[in-house]
Parts: C-alpha cells; structure tokens; sequence
C-alpha cells in the first residue's frame, strides 16, 4: 500500500526530522555554555569563582588570573556608549517614524541600515586612522594641556593623550550601536495606533505635544527593550574594542588611557595562550562575558513584556 | 502656557530632533566616504589575484582571503541553513509540538550571545579535537551565529501564510509533510531566501568568531581542514599592521566587503519583495 508509507511513515520520518534538528541547535547552546563553564572551571577552582571574578590581576607569568579589570572595562564602555548613543539615536528614530516626509524618512532609514551592516573591523579601520588622530590632536591633547596648566589634579583622571584608549572605543562604541537602537526605536513608535495621535491633536496639541505626551509614553516598552539590547550588543562587541582601546587592564583606568574589556582580551590573547591555567582562565572570562549578556538580554525580554502598553492586541 | 511658547517649543524640538539624526549621519557620511576613497585606491588586478607579499615588502594582494571568505561563509550557511531551516519550520508548522517552548528560549538566548564566543566554542569543540586551526571551524562558529537569525525569520515567514493553505492541502489527502515541503516552503520561498542572506550578510562580516579557528593563512587554500584566509580577518591583522601597504590593502579589504554585504542585503530585500 502506497498510501501508508507515503502517508503515516513520511509523516513519522518528516517529524523525527524536523525534531532531530531542532534537538541539535538546543544542543549547540548547551554544548556552548557548558564547554565555557567546563573549559574555564580550572581558573574557577583555582580563585574561587567570586575570586577571580573580582580579582585585580591578570599576569601569565605570575600565574596570577582575576577578572575585574576586564569585567569593568566592559561596564563603563559600553554604559559611556549607550548614554552618548541613547538621544541621538532618539532623535533619528522620532525623525523617520513621525517628522520627515515619506522620501527623506526612506533615506534615513536605509542609512542607518547601512550603519548597522558594516561589520565591526571596518569600524575599527576607520577608528585607528581617522578617529584616533581626529580625537588626540584636537580633544586630548588641548585638554591634557590645559588640566596641566590650571587643574594638575585632573591630569590623573584623564591619562595619557596618546588618542589609542578608553575615549576613542566609547566614541566609536556610540557609533556602532546608534543604528541598533535608532532601528528598535523606530520600529515601536511606528506600532503606536493612528487614532491614538489623531485624538490628540484634535484636542489641539502641536507635533511635539503628541510625540511628548502619547508617542512616547506609548512606545516606551519598545524603546528601553531596544536601549538594553543595544547595551547587550555593545557588551558583546569584539573587533573594534581591541583595535581602539589599548588592551591593558592595569587598574585604575583613565579617561584617555589604555584599558580593556572582557571581549578585547579574549581576542587578543586567547591565540597566544600557552594553555593551562591561562586557557581555562579566558574560557572562564568567556563564560562570565556569557552570563552577563544573558542576563542583559533577559532584562530586555522582562521590559517588553511588562511596559508594552496595548500587549495581546497584536 | 500659552499658544505662542508652546509653537516655539514645537519649532525648537523639531530642530532638535533633526540635529540629533544629523549627528547620527555625519559620521556615518564619513564613514564611508573614508571606507571609498581609501580603499578604492588598493582595487587594482594585483589585488584580487595575488596572495599577499612578504611583510613589509610592496604589492601582493587578498587572493587567499577571498577564495576563503567564500568558502568559509558558504560552509557556515550550508550548516546554519540546514539548522535553522528545521527548527523554524518546527516553529512554526508544529505549533503545539512540546520542544517549541525551550527552542524558542534557546533561539532567543543563542541571538544575544556574542559573536567571540561562537568563535571559543568552536576552538573546545573542533580546533582543540581535531589538534589545529581549521577553516571547518570558522565555518561552525559562523554557522552557530546564523542559527538564531534564519530560525526567527523562517518562523514569521511561515506564520504569515494563512492556515487555509495548509487546510486546502490536507483536505486534497495531502500528507502533513508534502503540505510543507510542495505548498508550504515553495510559497515562503522568498522570505527563507532573505533571512538566509541577511544571516550571510551577518556573519561574512565578523572576524572576532575566526580569530582562533580559521586563524588566517597567507596561502592560497581549498583545504577546509587547514587554516584559512578570510577578508575581515585580513582587514584586523592588517590595520594593527606597522607597514605601509599592508594598511592601503586593509583599505581595500574594508571597501570590498563593505560591497559585498551592501550586495547581499540588496539581494535580500528583493528576495522578500518577490514573494
């Protein structure tokens, strides 16, 4: 009987496929973090897993594996970045969604798309030659100049104006994840209902009254859930970060001076590891760049879906 | 307030608003005009066709990462293709199946990791094994980047068509798998094809996952097995480079991918325009 095997069994063996590959990509997340957990559990041991969290040093020779300076390197650049990314990106999002004409808003947009599919070495390129000189001629140095003039007591706080540091990877940080942001943003104030502007400018209200008073508001879930994301992307980003900052993580950090981020320094030693206890402590910085991206993301997840306004209308 | 402060504030926050998208694009503007103006300098026929000098000599070109992007990016798509096509299809065309709920979970979490990471778990799991660097596990790393994004996008595809397709289908005594395979994926052929690009034009883009897997390799190389050569590979080993030429070639790198991924978005979104 044809029937049978072309129905019932095709159907079984159509199934078993479709659930088979699906078993494989929950696997390869497992297998993911597992092997991070697993590779780094060595350092984990070693330190303890609050004490190499928290530990200062990172020194091969010594033997000595902490990963504060990295975990904090991460913290403050990609917080910098998103609070110079988050008005802007603001801005263009409310710019596309609800002020431009149709042509211009078309434009805009792909623009920032453009934005968002250069990849992250072509950042850094453009970082290292036009950026940094742009940045340490005509904003450290004057600065550095004049805090050792009239405020000697600030040249501490800002470091070396050498233009290659934290500063530099901020800046270009802000500018990777402007288009990641502005996009989400975007795409929530374009989900705010018609009539819920039309009612407001009946009662007479000015452009900006609207987007103030019920654009705004309405799309907030969508915006923060957008900002945590690109908070999310800035922690994880890897290339240009190591072409920008420096990659020292000798505490304390300054403005201009050297650091590092947890993502920097796996990309710069983790080919040049002499295996051992300094494999297995970049695997366990690995898997504490994946626990904090994992809770960033569920944050993200958490925010959507209690600030939607307007959720199960779909 | 009265009418005339609140017009001025209306004026002022317009001007504001564009001032902010201006601050967006400008440095977009420069971007790429930099990315143009250096790199289209480097495209000459050396470039394309030759491997790479000796350090600090002149010329050569990016033969070997070329070949290797491709080659690298085409194993990553067949592997994420084939993954994220069968769990989207899941997704969406077993709707009440009981791995729906985790594989969601795990396609959302899988999209927030970041992309280094896909490059360390390929190091444990084939460099370490297999005893070398290989272009095979770049291509895993990549592949495990594209899961999530072909996955979401397979899914929203297929839910979009309506039921009726697949109702129409059964009614006619069709199996429930011939209804996806002959009704169901040949009508949502388009958006598949654009969330495999925009996967594509995702991952071609990253070096941090292939930094310690297809590691770089001034040869010419087919063997995915060995260590392999690709564009933005080339582009960071090159920009942190102390040689001149190296850096004008790190230009032209910068340029030729930046058109290859503009290409492949470009074919993504008329793939979805299409269908």
């Amino acid at each position: 009987m044809r029937s049978r095997w072309y129905g019932k069994l095709g159907d079984r063996a159509f199934t078993a496929l479709l659930v088979g590959l699906g078993l494989a990509v929950m696997l390869v997340a497992v297998l993911l973090a597992w092997e991070l957990a697993a590779g780094g559990a060595e350092a984990f041991r070693t330190f303890g897993f609050w004490g190499f969290a928290a530990g200062r040093a990172w020194n091969a020779v010594a033997g000595q594996f902490g990963a504060w300076p990295f975990l904090l390197g991460t913290v403050i650049t990609s917080a910098a970045a998103l609070t110079l990314a988050f008005l802007p990106a603001l801005a263009a999002a409310i710019a596309v969604a609800e002020y431009a004409p149709r042509w211009l808003a078309e434009v805009v947009a792909y623009l920032i798309d453009l934005l968002a599919a250069l990849p992250s070495v072509v950042y850094g390129l453009w970082g290292i030659f036009v950026l940094v000189p742009l940045v340490r001629d005509h904003v450290e140095q004057p600065l550095f100049l004049w805090s050792a003039e009239h405020a000697p007591a600030l040249m501490g706080v800002l470091g070396p104006p050498t233009g290659i540091g934290m500063l530099s990877a901020v800046l270009v940080l802000a500018l990777m994840i402007v288009p990641y942001a502005s996009s989400l943003a975007r795409d929530a104030i374009r989900l705010v209902p018609r009539d819920q502007r039309e009612a407001m400018y009946a009662l007479g209200a000015t452009r900006w009254e609207v987007v103030r008073r019920v654009v705004l508001p309405y799309a907030r879930g969508g915006i923060f859930a957008g900002v945590v994301l690109a908070l999310a992307r800035a922690i994880g980003e890897t290339m240009a970060v190591t072409m920008l900052i420096g990659n020292s993580g000798q505490l304390p950090y300054s403005v201009f001076g050297p650091a590092a981020t947890m993502a920097s320094l796996i990309a710069n030693e983790f080919a040049e590891a002499e295996g051992g206890l300094q494999l297995a402590s970049l695997l366990a910085v690995g898997f504490l760049l994946l626990l904090l991206s994992l809770v960033v993301n569920l944050v993200a997840d958490f925010i959507l879906r209690r600030m939607s306004v307007g959720e199960g209308r779909k | 307030m009265n009418l005339r402060r609140r017009y001025l504030r209306d004026r002022v926050m317009v001007a504001l608003v564009y001032l902010g998208t201006l601050l967006v694009l400008l440095p977009l503007g420069f971007i790429l005009l930099h990315v143009f103006t250096q790199g289209i300098g480097a495209l000459d026929w050396a470039f394309f066709t030759q491997p790479p000098a000796p350090p600090g000599e002149r010329g050569g070109g990016m033969l070997p990462a070329i070949v290797g992007t491709f080659i690298i990016d085409l194993m990553a798509l067949a592997m994420g293709g084939l993954l994220g096509l069968g769990g989207g299809v899941l997704m969406a065309e077993y709707p009440d199946h009981p791995l729906n709920r985790p594989l969601r979970l795990v396609a959302n979490v899988l999209g927030g990791v970041p992309a280094i990471l896909m490059g360390l778990f390929a190091f444990v799991l084939v460099v370490e094994p297999m005893g070398g660097f290989s272009a095979f596990s770049g291509a895993v790393a990549l592949a495990v980047l594209m899961i999530p994004i072909i996955m979401r996008a397979t899914e929203e595809v297929l839910r979009i068509l309506p039921w009726e397709l697949r109702e129409a289908g059964l009614a006619l005594g069709l199996p429930r798998w011939r209804v996806t395979l002959s009704l169901i994926l040949p009508a949502a052929k388009g958006g598949i094809v654009t969330g495999l690009l925009l996967a594509l034009a995702r991952a071609a883009g990253e070096a941090a996952p292939l930094l310690f897997t297809a590691f770089g390799n001034p040869f010419l190389s087919f063997d995915p097995l060995g260590p392999m050569d690709s564009l933005p590979l080339k582009i960071y080993v090159y920009a942190i480079s102390p040689y001149e030429d190296w850096i004008r070639q790190a230009w032209g790198a910068a340029l030729l991918l930046a058109l290859l991924l503009m290409v492949t978005n470009y074919l993504a979104r008329r793939a979805m325009r299409r269908s």
